[in-house]
């Protein structure tokens, strides 16, 4: 690998787990499987995790869900990182 | 150029559409263009109770902007091929 920019980063990731923090408090762990200039992202075996304040309440709850195959839209992506476990 | 050529790939499968006003539609894919718009034939609105109702309307074309996932068929996707044509275009530097 000659250049190190950003998306060679990101390229070294194709079909590994990769950690994906998008807008609207959201996160999606998944295996990357391809992705473009705009960061849309093709996913598989997704989970993905929802941060919800209830009602004024100072607590923060999670919703998560899993799905098979995902297409991400690139202008909701905030980062992309190998998976903290 | 990549994501387009998969979504053509994937015409007639049955999809579900998450948009970013959160209201999921699923239908069948029937064509996408450059800008990943999208038109689907047969909808209908996932968790009624919650969204709009559009029960008089069948079929939807869908601003590839106000999308934030599509849901696709496991089967339908060759995951192999993807990350081969995904190193290939990120080689031609094509951003």
């Amino acid at each position: 690998m000659s250049v190190s920019e950003p998306f060679d980063l990101i390229r070294v990731s194709l079909s590994e787990r990769v950690f994906v923090k998008l807008r609207g408090d959201r996160e999606l762990r998944g295996v990357l499987h391809a992705y473009d200039g705009h960061m849309n992202m093709v996913l598989s075996d997704v989970e993905e995790t929802i941060y919800v304040v209830d009602d004024e309440s100072p607590e923060v709850r999670t919703v998560k869900r899993n799905v098979e195959m995902l297409f991400v839209r690139g202008d909701g992506v905030v980062l992309v990182a190998p998976p903290s476990r | 150029m990549l994501i387009f050529s998969v979504f053509k790939t994937l015409t007639d499968q049955e999809v579900t559409v998450e948009l970013k006003n959160d209201l999921s539609i699923i239908g069948t894919l029937k064509s996408v263009d450059q800008f990943l718009n999208i038109k689907l034939d047969n909808i209908r609105v996932l968790d009624e109770d919650r969204h709009p109702h559009m029960m008089a309307v069948r079929n939807v074309f869908i601003r590839g902007s106000v999308v934030r996932y599509v849901q696709l068929p496991r089967q339908a996707v060759d995951t192999q091929l993807l990350e081969d044509a995904t190193r290939r275009e990120s080689s031609n530097q094509k951003r």
